[in-house]
């Protein structure tokens, strides 16, 4: 019975809950794993069994809000949430999410919005992970040079070896001194410009009004290259922050009728589970290895988009 | 080593198994009743129907962590 379709009346589709519940399943251990939202297959997903793209969007973010809560409640349990800079980022990541969806309606006037998300989508996600590649492999390789191995980072349980090989940009970037700078103590920086952490939210948002979803493939970069965040703590704070931010895309979504919460209530009963499983893996892994494994995921938005433009049926 | 990794996967199915039960339970206890009255909120109070979404899925999540967490410690004896 329960691999029977069921019917959804507010977007009235009938859907297996089986496939809900394993589509939250696999999207909740990515989002553990990775601090993404994971619309880039949630959306697709839904897509795939008729469902129409805007309630395919909207429920895809109430979804989302329910994983991160769960996956955020685990990070903070194992103290991988920065609290002070989820909440500013907050603010930056809602208002560039509305600049991002007034120039999606500015591409909608001038009759091109789909090709140009696509091109800007097709370079912002190959960019990330052409970079995350190089940048991940050249830590790892300085890291086993210096006989580092993920045991010793674990057993020490500090942040503070969660190296980078672009920590001299992210120094530069922590000595820009425009006030007012504050610390994030938890993240282990000493003093940061808030407008950096409101430009770099900004961005984050700006994608996720733009392209869709919660954009924490380029938020969770940002926050480790930029403001040089630890990867497990970068991970843990974009989850938090993404409950803030999802959670008022949500809002405005449902008011313009675009969202089936018990799609989003049966789908997440998967991912409530998948949430804390990919949580939980993150202690098993150093940081680099996190960002390297990270690579995958915005090349999987990459093959979609082409796969929407070469056939011209949106996923 | 090997010993713990097969206790870890049969906690693990274990869990899985009871959380199934409960999750089939939930469907049709209260995604079923739920339905026909969410419909009717969105149709008639749109706004409070998406403050209630909210509050739903956030309801739900805190009640499945605690759900699952509770599992964990049951069938390993021990936090995570």
């Amino acid at each position: 019975m329960i691999f029977l379709a069921m019917h959804f009346p507010i977007s009235g589709t009938d859907i297996s809950p089986v496939y809900l519940v394993t589509i939250g399943f696999l999207i909740g251990i990515l989002g553990g794993f990775f601090g993404v939202g994971g619309s880039f297959i949630a959306g697709p997903a839904l897509r795939a069994i008729g469902m129409h793209w805007n309630f395919a969007v909207g429920t895809d973010l109430a979804h989302i809000v329910g994983k991160s809560v769960v996956a955020a409640k685990r990070h903070r349990a194992l103290g991988n949430v920065d609290l002070r800079l989820g909440l500013i980022m907050a603010t930056g990541t809602i208002a560039g999410a509305e600049c991002g969806a007034q120039l999606i309606q500015m591409l909608k006037r001038q009759g091109n919005v789909d090709f140009v998300v696509s091109i800007v989508s097709i370079v912002i996600y190959s960019s990330i992970s052409f970079f995350m590649i190089f940048e991940s492999w050249r830590t790892v390789r300085l890291q086993k040079r210096r006989g580092r191995s993920k045991t010793t980072e674990i057993q020490r349980g500090r942040y503070a070896i969660d190296e980078s090989s672009f920590a001299g940009l992210t120094r530069f970037i922590h000595r820009i001194p425009i006030w007012p700078l504050i610390a994030l103590p938890t993240s282990g920086v000493k003093a940061i410009s808030l407008w950096v952490i409101i430009i770099v939210s900004f961005i984050g948002g700006l994608f996720s009004g733009f392209l869709g979803g919660g954009a924490g493939y380029i938020r969770m970069p940002m926050m480790v290259y930029i403001l040089g965040i630890p990867t497990h703590l970068a991970v843990g704070t974009d989850l938090f922050e993404i409950i803030i931010s999802a959670s008022y895309g949500t809002f405005t979504h449902a008011i313009k009728g675009n969202v089936d919460i018990l799609v989003a209530l049966v789908m997440h009963t998967g991912a409530a589970i998948g949430a804390q499983i990919g949580a939980i893996l993150t202690q098993y892994f150093a940081g680099p290895k996190i960002r390297l494994l990270f690579v995958p995921l915005p090349l999987v938005g990459v093959a979609i988009v082409i796969y929407t433009l070469i056939t011209g049926h949106k996923l | 080593m090997k010993a713990d990794t097969s206790r870890t996967l049969f906690s693990f199915l274990v869990e899985l198994v009871i959380y199934s039960v409960l999750i089939v339970i939930y469907f049709f206890l209260i995604l079923h009743f739920l339905g026909d009255w969410l419909q009717h909120l969105e149709k008639e109070n749109i706004r409070f129907y998406a403050v209630f979404s909210i509050t739903l899925i956030i309801g739900q999540a805190i009640l499945l962590e605690w759900v699952t967490t509770f599992l964990f410690r049951l069938l390993r004896g021990r936090s995570e």
